[in-house]
């Protein structure tokens, strides 16, 4: 399948869209705020359209992950290509873009909240111009993450959105917004060099021949790194479950744990989302955590799926930490962003659990549970800004009976709040359920399993009790006056409770275009990982 | 004979040009005593026509002056490189108010950059331990002067007078190592000492000994710990260009000589057919290397943190970034020493940008201080982009040039299984990160504080930064002619 527009493809457009409204916003004069925030909301507009267009032409029976030939809308070219020498084999470098139902999904995800972040940025003034070029720079590193198939190009992607994320904590941050900022950097950064470190040793283990000349190339093709037969013997990684291969794994586990993040590598996380800007948050906790995961299934998965498999338990075990020690360390909160920022750790362990457990409903869930926690925790966010915005506290004592003075607000909370808990009929049940079920399944993580769930009930008593605490109870009179939400703020909100909805009664939607995918991650992580069991 | 010498002349061509630079610029600022700026241009039209002269030797391989030099791709490449950032100096000098202030004296400031320069090319090529004590003589004594060059500024003062003394040990050291290498295989050329070293049974511990002293030179030259006392005091004290030019040029000059001295003397023959070289048998040099690597790299990047003034911090930070280009020469591998090379040509464009960065900004605000950066990225934001993007390209990360740099010299170490020394490379980037984005902080997150008006820049300025930024971006995107250029490069003169 492929699609081009104007002669480009679209997986480039997508990716790069935001770039040109860089450009747009870079150029337009200084005391046009109005036209600004436009070409902003019409660049990612834009790239929701086409990311909508993708989901509508997307062809549901195709796999991807390890098959370049059922990826979708792949766009590939030579990038970098350097004459070999006798002592230095080729390099070539591919601009290899496409997708499948792993990174759908995301894509999809990174587009709809770059547009509603857009608008939840409505009330910025300081430095706009910088603050809307740093969005969408984000913006591209994002989309660019998940739709490279080429492992250079990935790094490369994951890399570009360190330096925005670090500018729009720490300008439009709140008052510790230095610290926090830097600290995201840092531990970012030590993520991403031990990830670089095991990106150039399965660069060398990996060799594949070019068909024209016969000639072997080292490559970055992340699909070549996934096909087992192309390491060479004796090289680093060469075989299964060695020593190398091992710390090949942990170091890019690390990488992605810091991510997503998993304890204990999680202290970053509180910091950031507490101090960044509603809007930062929303895209920190609905787009950036979830590259941590993808990270794991796009990467790690497939290329070392007998560790994958061998270390499932312990995997299942840091969710079961993630999720219960979020969710406790949510009910100690008295910052509604901070009470947030711990439920996304919570929310995340669910994803690993549902990947620990390495069968389809596990998978299914780990994956939907990104999408849907995307969206709902991007609205829990929305909902914190709105009524910081207004009453400058986010001190969950300070307010009370809120619903009296904020209906429709109170009435959009309430989905997000029972979306994030997981109530049947919203979409987080679903994922949840599915999640927990695989995991289930597997006679290994059973009591794990059973042991996380203590986690729902803990999300349920944290999230009601703020309920009760925000929401209902004696009116403050101190916040009396404080009006409802107004039209931007609305339009934010309701296409995620619309989807949240939607999703919640009718999963296919979205299930539909993992499933194929899935399976066969699935499939080919338990046959990888069966290998090393055939080694004496 | 005399038709030899003329032949071995005419593949001396640049440098006979920078000598009668030196002289033309001498002679011109005698006659023209006012006119700076004709000292300027006859200096920058030596050294572009000595960089082109270079170019004409491209892919060349031979010695001259019987074993004294040699012109070879290897020697080329430093050439071209030197050449480089000695008319990107010049060109900073021309919008230097520090050397404009002392326009009287322009005929000193420009014929000794061009002996700096000269030295610089004769280290590049030198091939006899003579050559190269004689080469580095020739650098050093033009630098001390110039790093004193700003008389009235006492800072400039001491940088000098400490360059001398820590350079005039150093040379002393390496001059007793060398004597001791003379001593024990009667040779001063280096392929007649490594002829002898690996026939002969030599003593191990003289050899060390001798070894150690002689990297007593090198190390000073690319301000290797714990030879690099002197470094951030003359960085601080001398004028900003000078300073660019030594953090570059001086550093490539001297890891060109160290690379050809240890590559042609301590090892056992060519290199294998995969690249690799074998340390002469028993005496593993490379690992006193790997430790000097982690010595410089670690305390360079952390004492870099403490820095209050950006001189200084930059300083310290060309000091982590001698220890990484180390780790290119401790995997003892074609690979390795290609890393380097390519690491020196994204090092040349970030490096001399940052410093460039500090030059306009302290021409217009007098100071040096992170202090003063507050709010910097509002008062100038071309100021303010162009140091993010040559910070982020020191640090390392893509998609800027100093990705690529670090990317080579990892795939250089993980080839040759040197994995710890990769990790120890990559924590110490990290730690680089929160210097650099110290700066960036006071320029962006603090706001400014006094007189915050907008600076503005000339036309001539501008371009000049442009012509650094935009490689230091390409590179980071599109990088394979300079990969192709450094591998090409790697090919020293051996007698077979």
């Amino acid at each position: 399948m492929e699609l081009h527009v104007l002669g480009v493809g679209v997986l480039t457009w997508l990716t790069f869209l935001p770039i040109i409204g860089m450009v747009a916003v870079l150029v337009l004069p200084k005391n046009n705020p109005a036209a600004v925030k436009w070409t902003a909301a019409v660049a990612t507009f834009l790239q929701l359209v086409l990311a909508a267009i993708l989901f509508v032409m997307f062809n549901k029976s195709m796999a991807g992950i390890n098959d370049a030939a059922s990826m979708q809308f792949v766009e590939r070219f030579k990038w970098i290509d350097i004459q070999s020498q006798s002592w230095f084999g080729r390099i070539q470098i591919e601009y290899f873009m496409g997708i499948d139902g792993l990174s759908g999904p995301m894509v999809l995800l990174t587009a709809l909240i770059s547009f509603i972040a857009v608008f939840a940025s409505w009330n910025i003034e300081k430095a706009l111009k910088g603050y809307m070029a740093m969005l969408l720079l984000l913006d591209t590193g994002m989309m660019g993450v998940f739709v490279s198939l080429d492992f250079f190009l990935f790094y490369v992607f994951w890399e570009v959105m360190l330096l925005p994320m670090y500018f729009l904590i720490g300008v439009w941050g709140g008052p510790r917004r230095e610290y926090a900022a830097i600290k995201f950097f840092l531990y970012t950064l030590l993520g991403s060099v031990l990830m670089l470190l095991a990106m150039i040793a399965l660069y060398f283990s990996v060799a594949i021949t070019d068909p024209a000349t016969g000639e072997k190339i080292h490559t970055f093709n992340m699909l070549a790194m996934m096909n087992p037969a192309n390491f060479e013997p004796g090289s680093l990684l060469y075989g299964f479950g060695t020593y190398w291969r091992y710390l090949a794994y942990i170091a890019l586990f690390i990488g992605f744990a810091i991510k997503v993040p998993i304890f204990p590598f999680h202290t970053w996380l509180p910091d950031a989302h507490v101090e960044a800007p509603t809007a930062i948050s929303v895209i920190l906790a609905g787009v950036l955590l979830k590259m941590g995961t993808y990270g794991l299934l796009r990467v790690s998965y497939p290329m070392f799926p007998e560790i994958a498999t061998a270390t499932a338990w312990y995997l299942a075990l840091l969710a079961f930490i993630n999720i219960v020690y979020g969710a406790l360390c949510a009910m100690a909160q008295k910052d509604f962003k901070k009470l947030i920022a711990y439920s996304s750790i919570s929310h995340m362990g669910i994803v690993l659990l549902g990947m620990a457990a390495l069968n389809t409903q596990g998978m299914l869930g780990a994956v939907f549970q990104m999408f849907n926690h995307g969206t709902i925790t991007a609205m829990l966010f929305l909902i914190v800004g709105v009524i910081y915005d207004r009453a400058h506290t986010r001190d969950l004592d300070a307010f009370g009976g809120l619903a009296l003075t904020m209906p429709k607000y109170t009435g959009i909370m309430t989905v997000a709040f029972f979306a994030a808990l997981g109530l049947p009929g919203l979409s987080g049940f679903i994922s949840e359920a599915f999640a927990f079920l695989g995991a289930f399944q597997v006679d290994k993580l059973r009591i794990i399993t059973i042991a996380s769930t203590l986690g729902i009930v803990l999300t349920a008593a944290y999230m009601l009790w703020t309920l009760q605490r925000v929401f209902l109870g004696q009116p403050n009179e101190k916040w009396a006056k404080l009006p409802d939400i107004n039209p931007v703020e609305t339009f934010t909100l309701v296409p995620l409770a619309v989807i949240v909805l939607v999703l919640g009664i009718y999963p296919s939607f979205m299930l539909d275009m993992m499933t194929t995918s899935l399976n066969h991650l699935v499939d080919f992580v338990s046959r990888g990982g069966a290998a090393v069991a055939m080694i004496p | 004979m005399g038709r030899q010498v003329l032949e071995n002349l005419s593949n001396f061509w640049p440098e006979t040009v920078l000598t009668i630079t030196v002289c033309v610029a001498i002679v011109a600022n005698l006659i023209f005593r006012k006119n700076a700026k004709l000292i300027s241009y006859i200096s920058l039209a030596g050294v572009l026509t000595a960089g082109f002269l270079v170019t004409r030797q491209i892919g060349m391989s031979q010695s001259v002056f019987s074993g004294m030099a040699a012109v070879d791709p290897f020697a080329v490449f430093f050439k071209l490189l030197i050449a480089t950032t000695s008319v990107v100096i010049i060109l900073f000098s021309m919008y230097s108010a520090e050397v404009q202030a002392t326009f009287k004296r322009a005929g000193e400031y420009y014929s000794l950059l061009a002996a700096l320069t000269l030295g610089m090319f004769l280290m590049a090529g030198a091939t006899n331990l003579l050559m190269m004590v004689l080469a580095m003589e020739l650098t050093s004594l033009s630098s001390y002067i110039l790093a004193g060059y700003t008389k009235e500024a006492p800072d400039s003062s001491e940088a000098s007078l400490k360059y001398i003394i820590y350079g005039a040990l150093s040379s002393g050291l390496m001059l007793y190592g060398i004597s001791i290498i003379f001593g024990l295989t009667g040779a001063t050329d280096v392929y007649g000492v490594n002829r002898a070293l690996v026939s002969g049974q030599t003593s191990y511990i003289a050899l060390l000994v001798a070894s150690i002293l002689i990297i007593a030179g090198f190390g000073y030259k690319i301000s290797a710990v714990p030879f690099h006392f002197w470094t951030p005091d003359v960085y601080e004290g001398a004028p900003v260009t000078i300073t660019a030019f030594l953090s570059v040029a001086s550093k490539a000059a001297g890891f060109a000589m160290m690379i050809r001295f240890f590559f042609m003397t301590l090892t056992v023959g060519a290199p294998l057919s995969d690249g690799t070289w074998l340390a002469l048998q028993g005496f593993e040099w490379n690992k006193i290397l790997a430790i000097l690597s982690v010595l410089t790299m670690t305390l360079g990047n952390l004492v870099a943190v403490w820095q209050n003034n950006l001189k200084r911090l930059l300083a310290y930070s060309s000091i982590a970034h001698a220890g990484y280009m180390l780790m290119g020469v401790v995997v003892l591998s074609d690979k390795g020493l290609a890393a380097v090379l390519i690491y020196f040509v994204v090092y040349l464009f970030m490096n001399l940008g940052a410093f460039y960065v500090v030059m306009l900004v302290a021409n217009k605000t007098g100071s040096e201080d992170i202090d003063s950066y507050k709010g910097m990225g509002y008062r100038s934001p071309l100021i303010g982009v162009a140091m993010v993007i040559f910070f982020i390209s020191l640090t390392g990360l893509p998609p800027t040039a100093g990705f690529i740099g670090k990317l080579f010299l990892f795939v250089a170490l993980l080839d040759a299984k040197w994995i710890w020394l990769a990790v120890v490379g990559a924590i110490n980037s990290v730690v680089s990160l929160y210097y650099y984005v110290r700066v960036l902080r006071n320029m962006f997150l603090r706001d400014p504080e006094g007189d915050a008006g907008l600076i503005r820049f000339s036309p001539g300025q501008v371009i000049i930064l442009l012509v650094l930024l935009i490689p230091t971006l390409l590179f980071g995107i599109y990088y394979a002619p300079i990969v192709e250029f450094a591998n090409a490069s790697v090919l020293m003169f051996r007698i077979q």
